[in-house]
């Protein structure tokens, strides 16, 4: 048996190792790390490792998506965010491969600070799924042809956030989940990958729920769970029939999302808490709690067996994953708005006036190793794949890595 | 029998491609305009694009006629076909049939939004078309043309402003102001044209109604207003007092307001009540059965009737407000229309939640205002203040 799964791990590991896709928000395991080696040094002033800029048609904190060697991307765009904006860039050039644009038919109104184009796009790989806070989602396929098109605002016409929404689509199997939660018509829906139709529908809490939807394995590869997080509870869906499997009933965040990490979930509520799932049972364990590690917007982060969150005065803390116990805080400037990436033992944060951080996290502590202006509001949660970083603003989308 | 059966798949799908060939592009599109809601006819909107994009023959301006009539969604999913077709030929042809798209672009019988991808995939081709098609766009059913025709006066007007030929720029902007359909747009104009000592009537402007009868305030405690069905819901009766909130009697009062976007303050007209329902009623004459588009704002939770339908509703507090916020289709009759507003006041203490208004205005599908026959004058805000202050609300 050991064997085996000393094998899996190997397996696992050299599949990581080979130049994984970032398929979804926080990547495709939805934790934010990657495997790959990024530049520590980077400089949009002198283009230090800096390999292209794209001017984009509009603006977006959606981050990016990699799939192959190309980069997908959405983006809102008119005076009423009305124009949808998908575009699939070449990563090796920065050139545009095509550019879809659709006609909101949900309403778009947001907070000044969002925008339409905040939701990430997510991919099984063979689709991109473009989700807008207008509630219209896009299928289409890589070479950009329209697979699909929902509007469920236009289904559902009192489903709309008027600050903004900004849960991400989640790909399970052969379903896209998406969490459409606002302060009047509330729920969760499965839609077959194929054709957009829908699989289930669930009613979800009344009330504005910027979180998204994530995925916990069970027992063996296929059993899987989507899991949602409201101001109510979290709870562990079957993702072919929206049947509730298990539930955590306490109050979670409405804004940083849960991580899964194996069979552990770190879960924005009272601070934070880690939970194990426990097969059969109809709720999870509570491993630990630890009000000090409460994230702000950004959701946290599990890496070599430390969890990382910001707080709102920007300040990285660092505790113990397996019991909570803090380890060490290191301020830096804030506040950030999107989720960091990890790769290769550093931290790559980038903050909503657009500095971008890089930390240490080899040592005892975190040490600020590299710091760079890059003058935009920037609010997304950045890409990394195939030894590149992909960050953008409203106006521009940077490749950072390594130059030859 | 297996090698029947599989002559018989090899046939089928062998088949498939020509038959559907064959089929004609009218019925594909059809196939594509009938996507409706809840993913109702997807599958074969799907197969009917693959189809599209395998016929080299497909004209792209016949994709476009199809956007009449096409609902939002079946708009899309025209556009993705038109889109990709388009890249294809781009790629293949290194251009695309330009006279045709102008054409297109320039016949204000075709859908605005199909005459707009027309021109933006025009302009890939052919730089020049800009310069020839948007100066003419000032007044177009599209509002994307129309905005970047006003675009083009505004940078013209604001030239000639700041290079201190005012007198120049004024018929300009006033020009402008004509087409100008979106509110950043008018702002910078009517603020220009202020400063050039015009009067400007922004509510006029915008279609936003001014004159109201409220009514409240009936309880809202917990929120728990919102369905109840308050005397106004059933009957619009100029004398009725009914009881309202905490037993006090009601009765309708006449409200005017000098707020140039129009915005109806209630807790300026009725006192700042929490958890409260008012009523605001209008009437509003039509000079033809006709089409509207109500545009509405407010951080409240409101129900709108017209002429005592109820058009529709929403249960949200306090989560931002603006010009033209909800938008929803309706009808008027020739002659008078009762239009009646909900307005829902929760119990949220935040400095941020006390806000109890609403703006409410009377436009056509592109935001040109529909003004009612019966339009009393603006009042002006030193009168409408002078009012307020004395509580005289005649």
């Amino acid at each position: 048996m050991k064997q085996h799964l000393v094998f899996v791990s190997l397996a696992l590991l050299s599949i990581t190792q080979m130049g994984a896709d970032w398929t979804q928000f926080r990547g495709s395991d939805a934790n934010g790390i990657s495997a790959e080696k990024l530049p520590v040094k980077f400089d949009i002033s002198d283009g230090t490792n800096i390999a292209w800029t794209v001017d984009l048609p509009g603006r977006g904190l959606s981050g990016p998506i990699v799939i192959g060697d190309r980069v997908y991307l959405t983006a809102s765009s008119g005076f009423r965010q009305d124009r949808l904006h998908v575009l699939c860039i070449n990563a090796q050039t920065g050139a545009t491969i095509w550019h879809r644009q659709f006609l909101a038919t949900g309403r778009t109104m947001s907070h000044p600070k969002m925008c339409n184009a905040t939701p990430q796009p997510a991919s099984d790989g063979e689709r991109i799924f473009a989700f807008f806070s207008s509630n219209d989602l896009i299928c289409l396929d890589l070479d950009g042809n329209l697979q699909w098109y929902r509007g469920l605002t236009h289904d559902f016409p009192n489903a709309s956030n008027s600050l903004g929404m900004a849960s991400s689509p989640v790909v399970v199997g052969n379903q896209v989940v998406v969490q459409v939660e606002n302060a009047s018509e509330s729920f969760a829906t499965a839609m077959d990958v194929e054709t957009g139709e829908q699989t289930w529908k669930i009613d979800r809490p009344v009330g504005n729920n910027w979180t998204s939807p994530t995925v916990l394995s069970g027992r063996t590869p296929d059993e899987k769970f989507v899991v949602l997080q409201s101001g109510e509870n979290l709870i562990g869906y079957d993702p072919q029939t929206g049947q509730e499997v298990w539930k955590h009933a306490a109050e979670c965040a409405t804004i940083p999302s849960a991580t899964v990490v194996g069979d552990m979930l770190y879960v924005p509520s009272q601070g934070l808490t880690a939970l194990r799932y426990i097969p059969d049972s109809d709720a999870p364990e509570v491993v630990w709690q630890e009000q000090r590690l409460g994230p702000s917007t950004p959701s946290p982060i599990v890496y070599d067996g430390r969890v990382y969150t910001t707080n709102r005065a920007g300040v990285l803390r660092a505790g113990d994953a397996t019991n909570g116990d803090m380890l060490w805080q290191l301020r830096l400037k804030g506040p950030f708005s999107g989720t960091p990436v990890i790769a290769d033992g550093k931290m790559y944060l980038f903050s909503e006036k657009g500095l971008a951080q890089v930390v240490d996290l080899t040592g005892k502590k975190g040490k600020l190793v590299h710091s760079a202006e890059f003058v935009d509001t920037i609010l997304c949660t950045p890409a990394a794949a195939n030894g590149a970083l992909y960050v953008r603003s409203d106006e521009h989308l940077w490749k950072i890595t390594e130059k030859k | 029998m297996k090698i029947h059966c599989c002559l018989l798949v090899v046939c089928l799908w062998g088949g498939l491609p020509s038959a559907t060939f064959a089929a004609d592009v009218e019925t594909l599109l059809n196939d594509i305009k009938s996507v409706d809601q809840q993913a109702q006819g997807n599958r074969q909107a799907q197969q009917a694009i693959r189809e599209l994009l395998k016929n080299d023959d497909v004209s792209l301006t016949t994709v476009l006629e199809a956007f009449s009539g096409a609902n939002p969604l079946a708009v899309n999913w025209l556009r993705g076909a038109f889109e990709s077709l388009a890249d294809q030929r781009l790629k293949t042809t290194k251009t695309l049939p330009k006279k045709q798209l102008e054409a297109f672009v320039l016949d204000t019988r075709h859908d605005p939004r199909a005459r707009r991808v027309a021109y933006e995939w025009l302009v890939k081709v052919d730089d020049t078309a800009t310069s020839r098609i948007i100066p003419g766009m000032l007044n177009d059913p599209s509002v994307e043309f129309r905005r970047d025709a006003v675009a083009r006066l505004l940078k013209q007007a604001d030239t000639l402003f700041e290079d201190g030929k005012k007198s120049e720029s004024q018929p300009i902007y006033e020009m402008a102001l004509t087409g100008a359909r979106d509110d950043d747009q008018i702002k910078s104009i009517v603020e220009k044209l202020r400063e050039l000592g015009q009067e400007v009537d922004l509510p006029e402007h915008f279609g936003l109604l001014l004159s109201w009868k409220l009514i409240g305030p009936f309880d809202n405690s917990d929120e728990a207003g919102f369905d109840v069905s308050y005397p106004p819901e059933t009957k619009i009766d100029p004398d009725g007092k009914y009881q309202g909130k905490d037993s006090t009697e009601v009765s309708w009062i006449d409200y005017a307001t000098a707020d140039d976007y129009g915005i109806v303050d209630l807790t300026k007209a009725l006192s700042a009540h929490k958890g409260a329902v008012t009523y605001a009623y209008t009437d509003f004459v039509s000079d033809e059965d006709r089409s509207v588009e109500l545009r509405l704002g407010t951080p409240n939770a409101w129900k709108v009737w017209v002429n005592g339908e109820l058009v529709f509703g929403r249960e949200e507090y306090h989560h931002g407000t603006r010009l033209d916020q909800y938008q929803f289709p309706a009808k008027l009759r020739k002659g008078r229309n009762d239009i009646l507003i909900k307005v829902c006041q929760n119990e949220q203490k935040e400095s941020w939640a006390q806000k109890w208004e609403f703006q409410l205005r009377v436009c056509d599908s592109v935001g040109t205002a529909v003004l009612s026959g019966n339009r009393p004058p603006r009042v002006v805000p030193d009168e409408a203040k002078d009012k307020a202050e004395s509580g005289d609300n005649s």
